[in-house]
């Protein structure tokens, strides 16, 4: 999809959710929203990542933590300003993305998976045990909330419209990314790492940054999500929740900018929704990820935007010579 | 206890852990060997093992003879059923789509062991008595023995399999040309079913042995499999030696260092050797040359 | 006049078995200097070597009289080398125009933040890449398909899509590797003229090919390669009936399946 239709569907999104809490007054409803916000700018960089550069990470929400905690531990426990500790928070995740990705993504193969994942349990065991910094198992509080001159986001319908311009940004800033030098690049990685780096293509370099960015876009969630909830804690981010991004990312069809969205929008109430039937959630979110995969790899992004493309491509041929 | 004492108990205790670290590691392998999928129904072929063993022993009053290869039996055939009604029929054989396959079956996995036997701890029963025995300079427990001895002979036996078994040597070949395998008769999904078969086994056979000393909860498996899966990584990804050496050197090394080094943070050690492993020498141990570049 | 692209004793080993063995030739600047030889005589390790998908164990590329044995192709693209797959690399689900443009990537520099911030200069950028992509279309007659998924191009096609992709950063030395396997006359005839009109501007061309008459028709030089050794090298007139060429290509040539 060309650049120009999708800024205005971005555009239109945008007033949808500028719009949307006119009728959504919930707050419990508005909290959901949050959450798929956050999520949401999360998977933006990850779909980056897995559907561009080709490269999946199963450690995402190590980063979602990294920035949770050391904006939570900055300013609960040092007093800092929020967003400065956001900046330190955003700067010390982006370093550490680039520590861990340079080595394992100048190979060819699927390294970044395994070192993602170790990275992912280390820092989870960390944040456990490390209590004295972290909290341990019971976590942090008291973390202040964002605030811009007289306005403190103290609110869900202030972290509403606070978190969803970020997630908008990052969409457009992706959007124009994707139609640009650097997305033909990372699309070509994709297509032929070979032949990408024989027409120029640095694509160790590529990858390292495209892990980079989708790292600090993640930190910034984290950043966003303390500030937000006040409080944090270990569990939020393991392995599962990692697993449970990358899942978004697939259903709604990798590679597919508004596809992830929707699978963020999608997966993210879905363990509420599935509560309803108590015992039986875990048994029916794995069933329907399994049956999504067997018989809808490409994702319900994914096969819309076949079909889609496969529509203009006929249009394309039947136009007269 | 002297100083020599220590380093006996942590290296057999190092070992104990290990010998079910390789086969774990082993179960990963072989299905990377066959698929070139993480397979991560693993984890919980290791805690259904512990509760099926569970159910026989203290439900159904089965004896130990007898409800040990019964209960590695039934996680077999659960691996085979995975592979014949998630990933055979799979309208795609890439290899990430496989993968999250495997973990919604997972998901689904854990789901229904947390129905059937509830989220609280278990206790199983040691193999031959829980008496503190006195070898070299260490105290063992009987049961670090079985595992010890039952490890060996599963290696010892997987490897006469592959290489004097039509069987094996007809799923090496799947594994190493699938077409050409399939063209001299050997049907391709058989041999990956009976590979997801083999990973039951090897994950029951370890969740047997080790929840009696661990104790026996549905989200036992998770973290052993994941040291399972460094172990092999360090080993040497895909390499059958490579597994067990490196399953066996992660538990000695996991023991050493949080004898000697700090126990609060023991289970890091396992993933910080994993990372250093991917940054040093990704191709592990035993691995074979360099990942290609570019 | 001093060679643009040198080969110098290289050797390259699988194993225990040489790929290439001491192998040197040169290519003239400006000419086409074709490199054949049986089935794995390592006329394709040869081009691997020169553009650094693989470094060989002995020996020394030379280009433009540089040393650039253990650069990475990314580097050597800049330094003005260009070259084109005999498995065709084609980004399949770009479109035709989009794979020229990656061409060109090398000659330009957006970055990611310009890129997502829309810097100034990247529309003047962006429209002189695209005018030199539809131009590298035209010399391979494929401006009609410029909007088409890559994939979707009869095989033919590809292969000329791959050079224009090739040949879009006008680089100094282009290395073709069997690039008329699989056409038929009219294509190969066709791809002989997108060649020379390439030499006249001053492109130094290495051509791996088995289409002896491809060969035949456009080479200034031919260098022969069996079991990787060098066994002649000279015009084409001469090769055709040198009778060490004739030898390894008729007798003693190991049957294939």
């Amino acid at each position: 999809m060309e650049r120009n239709r999708q800024l205005l569907i971005l555009l239109a999104t945008a007033l949808g959710v500028g719009i949307l809490p006119v009728v959504v007054r919930n707050p419990f409803y508005l909290n959901v929203l949050n959450i798929v916000g956050l999520n949401g700018l999360m998977v933006v960089g990850l779909n980056l990542l897995i559907g561009y550069a080709g490269q999946i990470s199963l450690g995402h929400a190590a980063f979602y933590g990294l920035g949770a905690y050391t904006s939570g531990i900055l300013t609960a426990s040092y007093g800092w300003s929020p967003w400065p500790a956001m900046g330190m928070a955003v700067g010390a995740s982006s370093v550490v993305a680039y520590l861990v990705g340079v080595p394992t993504l100048r190979l060819r193969g699927h390294y970044l998976v395994m070192a993602t994942l170790g990275f992912n349990v280390i820092l989870n065991i960390v944040m456990v045990r490390w209590e004295s910094m972290t909290g341990g198992p019971s976590g942090l509080a008291s973390i202040p909330p964002l605030s811009i001159g007289e306005v403190r986001f103290d609110t869900d319908l202030k972290n509403y419209y606070l978190i969803w311009f970020f997630t908008m940004l990052s969409v457009a800033a992706c959007v124009n990314l994707v139609d640009s030098r650097v997305g033909r690049a990372l699309r070509a990685i994709h297509g032929s790492e070979l032949a990408a780096n024989t027409l120029g293509v640095n694509t160790a370099r590529y990858k390292s940054v495209v892990f980079v960015l989708s790292a600090a876009m993640a930190s910034l969630a984290g950043s966003l999500y303390a500030h937000y909830i006040g409080f944090i804690s270990p569990r939020s981010f393991d392995i599962f929740f990692s697993i449970e991004l990358v899942t978004m990312v697939i259903v709604g069809g990798m590679g597919n900018l508004w596809g992830a969205l929707f699978g963020a929008a999608f997966l993210t109430p879905l363990p509420q929704v599935l509560h309803f039937f108590e015992e039986y959630k875990d048994i029916l979110y794995g069933g329907i990820l399994v049956v999504m995969l067997m018989f809808l790899p490409k994702g319900i992004g994914g096969s819309l935007g076949s079909w889609y493309h496969a529509r203009r491509f006929r249009k394309i041929l039947a136009q007269p010579r | 206890m002297s100083f020599q004492e220590q380093i006996s108990q942590f290296l057999l205790s190092g070992l104990t852990t290990g010998s079910i670290y390789a086969l774990v590691a082993l179960g990963f392998c072989i299905i990377h060997n066959a698929t070139g999928i993480v397979n991560f129904t693993q984890v919980d072929f290791i805690t259904l093992g512990g509760m099926v063993m569970y159910s026989l022993l203290r439900l159904l009053g089965v004896g130990q003879l007898a409800a040990f290869p019964l209960a590695v039996g039934a996680v077999a055939m659960v691996g085979a059923l995975v592979q014949r009604f998630t990933i055979q029929p799979s309208r795609s054989k890439e290899v990430i789509h496989l993968i999250f396959i495997t973990i919604g079956v997972s998901i689904v996995l854990r789901g229904g062991i947390k129905q059937i036997w509830g989220k609280s701890s278990m206790a199983l029963p040691h193999i031959s008595g829980e008496e503190p025995l006195r070898l070299l300079g260490a105290t063992v427990l009987p049961q670090s023995l079985w595992v010890l001895g039952i490890t060996l002979l599963v290696v010892v036996g997987l490897h006469l399999f592959f290489t004097r078994t039509l069987t094996g040597k007809a799923m090496r070949a799947t594994a190493s040309n699938p077409l050409a395998s399939n063209l001299m008769g050997v049907e391709a999904n058989r041999m990956v079913m009976l590979s997801f078969a083999l990973s039951g086994t090897l994950g029951a056979v370890a969740g047997v042995l080790i929840t009696p000393i661990t104790t026996l909860a549905y989200d036992v498996g998770i973290i052993i499999g994941l040291k399972g899966f460094a172990g092999a990584i360090l080993g040497g990804y895909g390499n059958f030696f490579g597994a067990v050496l490196g399953g066996l050197l992660l538990g000695v090394l996991e023991a050493l260092g949080a004898g000697l080094v700090s126990s609060a943070y023991k289970d890091v050690i396992a993933f910080v050797i994993l990372l250093m492993v991917l940054f040093v020498r990704p191709a592990g141990i035993l691995g074979r040359g360099e990942a290609r570049r570019v | 006049m001093a060679p643009m692209l040198e080969v110098v004793h290289v050797s390259v080993f699988f194993g225990g078995l040489a790929a290439l063995s001491g192998v040197s030739f040169q290519a003239r600047e400006a000419r086409i200097t074709a490199l054949i030889g049986p089935n794995g005589s390592g006329k394709t390790t040869a081009l691997n070597v020169i553009s650094g998908v693989r470094f060989p164990d002995k020996g020394e590329v030379m280009l433009a009289g540089e040393r650039v044995t253990r650069l990475r192709p990314y580097q050597l693209c800049s330094m003005g080398l260009g070259r084109t797959f005999q498995n065709l690399q084609l980004f399949q689900h770009m479109s035709v125009l989009e794979n020229v443009k990656v061409g060109l990537h090398s000659r330009t520099k957006t970055g990611f933040l310009g890129a997502m911030f829309r810097w100034p200069g990247m529309r003047k950028e962006e429209s002189g890449v695209e005018q030199r992509a539809m131009e590298a279309l035209e010399l391979v007659g494929l401006t009609a398909k410029a909007h088409w998924p890559a994939g979707a191009l009869p095989y033919g096609d590809q292969k000329r899509l791959e050079i224009a992709r090739a040949a879009v950063a006008e680089p100094r030395v282009l290395l073709l590797d069997e690039p008329a396997a699989g056409l038929n006359l009219a294509e190969r005839l066709a791809l002989e003229e997108t060649f020379l009109q390439l030499k006249q501007k001053g492109t130094t061309i290495l051509l791996v090919e088995h289409d002896m008459n491809l060969v035949m028709g456009i080479s200034d030089w031919v260098v022969v390669l069996h079991y990787g050794h060098k066994i002649a090298e000279g015009s084409p007139q001469e090769m055709r009936t040198d009778p060490r060429v004739v030898d390894a290509y008729l007798g003693g040539e190991l049957p294939h399946a």
